[in-house]
């Protein structure tokens, strides 16, 4: 008798609990099937900025409401994971990273397909799009993604420095050593060199010196993290910032310590994305903002092989019940006018015709417009090892290259990043 | 009164009335009955199965029944689960020692009267109204090797500089620094109270007899207040040993380039949200939640030791 009246008490605070439920989802049906309402996720950057001063032209043109979420890079990937692992339909567009995220949010069907839809509109002109970045919104042969921002890896130098050493522009990375060897020598308290330092965000800055000296993450599916050229690279890479580095350098630096470092005045060559100039070159964020100079990537012994990355894109949620309308919001924000005037305010795109019109590269510093078309004909499509766990597989081939920094015993750590890594490779490929 | 309304069948209202009376004590619990099999049973249980499944991508993928494998990786992983919990034991231990000694001296400085006394209980209380994350980032900033103003105040004073959060081996110390700077007021608060509410005869008669201060405190202050100071160790402790914001705030995933940073709650973070393997991840929670059940279970046997 008395479980029988603890079941009735625990049934009727179910039926409270369920009907406070239906009451809940009540204030969500609007955003269902076909709603007015598209709600965008999107990252914090200077895409999303200018992006989201026009969404009220999107939004008069077609009569829609969009209901904009702006978050930072982590904060964006953490509500990706609890969010979309619930399958939720709250998302219809969705801002990700192709190399990062992208594998992962395919395999998990999160990301709709669109390949009907990127075809459907020949005014829009899908073909414009450089293949590189297709290639990495494209799985298993769909497409789950349009490519927004690209970025290649340039070096940015300080020109007095340089001048007054009598230096020229380093051609190659035999050079870049030289020359932050000797401005270091000559300026107490200037670093010669600077560069992300952290395991997982190092990683993808590595990646050109790697793919310059020869070498690779993965061949045919095996590690390849303890070739020569592998080893020649963490050595170098590591070593320059050991030798020449800032002075008790850090080993938990992404690109805001690592660029704050340069722009401060405190290093004379910096390699990072072309996409970060502005934090260089604008004198609120920089006390060298009129000696910042900008170089193709130096050379190494298999030439100048910098990373060429879509490094956003945007996705349909595949539980969203408003794709349509979702699908109207990337068509807008990555037409070929939307795409030149972002070009033009400073953030590299991923059409060719926009890079082929003058005014798309017009804002861009002469000498960092060269370079990065340099870096488009020569550079590699991934700047990260083209994996499923991609965060875990970049902390594994990290480890080579803090120890590097430390100045540590770099072999060992190489051998055992190898082992860890081609474990991990095996259990991905099971 | 008339006959038919004597043998009237009672309406709906008056038999969920007289139900509810007669089962009073569920319907009174009932609602905190929903709130712990929502927040805290269904949770707990589904961490449980996650770890002996081999879930990870997606949660809602298919995964396989792996039985206990989950937990023999675990404990069996000396590169990263045991350094996490050697880190966690470190952390929560040191930190606490200090805050519990730190917080006793202060708590016995403000018990009696005195002039500012006001004051300078709102200047100690300061820190612990601080968000956490935003203290992570003020003293990531004071810490910075090169322009923080940690090492500017050792350059004034003729010392060298330190790597601090930098270093492999300085950055748990500094940010246990951190921790005990936030939350040894917590401590200062709850044995303020215990002081407060004791006696002053048994105090008064030791110094008649001719007791030190130190003699009158170990003798008989410290162990009047006993129960005070482990319910103290208990709330600080659970709450250190979960520490986790200015961890991440300051050092980020992993818990810095070497781990240096990582545990076992930065560590069961890094394997859910970056390596999304929820099934190690769930077993390394349940470890924790073990961990912390044991060390509440031994600390309550000690606090009904000495209430006896």
């Amino acid at each position: 008798m008395k479980h029988q009246s603890m079941f009735k008490a625990v049934g009727v605070t179910a039926a409270a609990v369920l009907a406070m439920g239906a009451l809940a989802s009540c204030t969500s049906v609007s955003a269902g099937e076909g709603s007015d309402t598209v709600r965008v996720t999107l990252a914090n950057h200077v895409w999303t900025d200018i992006i989201k001063d026009r969404i009220s032209e999107f939004e008069k043109d077609t009569g829609l409401t969009v209901e904009l979420t702006q978050l930072g890079e982590d904060q964006l990937s953490d509500q990706y994971n609890v969010k979309l692992n619930a399958g939720t339909d709250e998302i219809d567009v969705m801002m990700y990273r192709p190399l990062q995220e992208g594998k992962l949010f395919a395999q998990n069907g999160y990301l709709a397909d669109i390949s009907d839809r990127v075809t459907a509109n020949s005014d829009w002109n899908w073909d414009d799009f450089q293949s590189g970045p297709v290639g990495a919104t494209t799985w298993e042969g769909s497409v789950v993604g349009v490519p927004t921002i690209t970025e290649q890896e340039v070096l940015y130098y300080r020109t007095d420095l340089l001048e007054a050493a009598g230096l020229d522009v380093p051609a190659t990375l035999d050079d870049l050593e030289n020359a932050a060897k000797v401005i270091s020598e000559d300026n107490p308290g200037v670093a010669g060199f600077v560069a992300r330092t952290a395991r997982s965000a190092a990683v993808t800055q590595f990646s050109s010196f790697l793919y310059s000296f020869g070498g690779d993450f993965i061949k045919n599916g095996k590690s390849v993290i303890d070739s020569p050229e592998a080893k020649a690279a963490y050595e170098y890479y590591g070593g320059l910032l050991n030798n020449y580095g800032p002075e008790n350098v850090s080993t938990d630096m992404s690109w805001p310590e690592a660029a704050a470092i340069f722009a401060q005045g405190n290093a004379a060559f910096y390699t990072d994305a072309s996409s970060l100039y502005k934090n260089l070159t604008e004198a609120e964020n920089s006390t060298v903002s009129d000696s910042v100079g900008f170089a193709p990537f130096p050379a190494g012994p298999a030439g100048s092989k910098p990373y060429n990355v879509p490094s956003w894109a945007l996705g349909i949620n595949e539980a969203s019940p408003n794709q349509d309308n979702a699908w109207k919001f990337i068509e807008w924000a990555t037409s070929p006018e939307m795409t030149l005037d972002i070009q033009e305010a400073g953030v590299p795109g991923a059409r060719d015709s926009v890079w082929a019109d003058p005014a798309g590269t017009a804002s861009f510093p002469p000498a960092l417009a060269e370079a990065v078309a340099i870096g488009s004909e020569t550079g590699v499509g991934y700047d990260r090892p083209l994996v499923i766990s991609v965060a875990e597989a970049r902390e594994i081939v990290g480890a080579p290259i803090v120890e590097a920094i430390t100045g540590g015993d770099v072999d060992s750590v190489i051998a055992d990043a190898h082992e860890k890594f081609q474990a991990f490779l095996d259990g991905e490929n099971k | 009164m008339s006959a038919t309304a004597t043998t009237r069948k009672p309406g709906i209202g008056h038999s969920l009335s007289s139900w509810a009376n007669q089962h009073r004590k569920w319907v009174l619990a009932a609602p905190a009955m929903a709130f712990v099999a929502l927040m805290i049973v269904f949770p707990v249980g589904w961490t449980l199965y996650l770890s002996v499944t081999d879930a990870s991508g997606s949660v809602r993928a298919e995964s396989d029944f792996v039985g206990l494998q989950n937990y023999l990786t675990v404990l069996s992983d000396t590169e990263r689960f045991w350094p996490a919990v050697g880190r966690t034991v470190f952390f929560t231990v040191g930190a606490l020692s200090i805050e519990m000694v730190l917080g006793m001296a202060i708590a016995l400085l403000l018990w009696r009267p005195f002039r500012g006394e006001k004051w300078v209980r709102v200047a100690i209380l300061l820190p612990l109204v601080a968000t956490p994350v935003a203290v992570g980032m003020m003293w990531r900033l004071i810490f910075e090797p090169n322009i923080g103003f940690a090492n500017q105040l050792l350059k004034w004073m003729g010392l060298p500089a330190q790597p601090w959060l930098s270093g492999q081996d300085t950055a748990l110390p500094t940010l246990m620094f951190v921790d005990i700077w936030q939350w040894t007021p917590m401590v200062v608060l709850i044995l303020l109270a215990g002081l407060t509410s004791l006696s002053d005869e048994p105090e008064e008669a030791a110094h008649v007899d001719g007791a030190n201060a130190w003699q009158r405190f170990w003798y008989i202050t410290f162990p009047l207040v006993m129960p005070t100071f482990i319910t103290a160790i208990l709330l600080r402790g659970i709450d250190a040993i979960k520490t986790f914001d200015i961890l991440y705030a300051t050092k980020g995933k992993g818990g810095g380039s070497f781990h240096e940073v990582e545990t076992l709650n930065v560590y069961a973070y890094g394997l859910s949200f970056d390596y999304n393997r929820y099934g190690l991840s769930s077993t390394v929670l349940i470890l924790f939640f073990l961990m912390i059940i044991g060390c509440i279970w031994i600390l309550t046997l000690r606090k009904k030791r000495s209430s006896l």
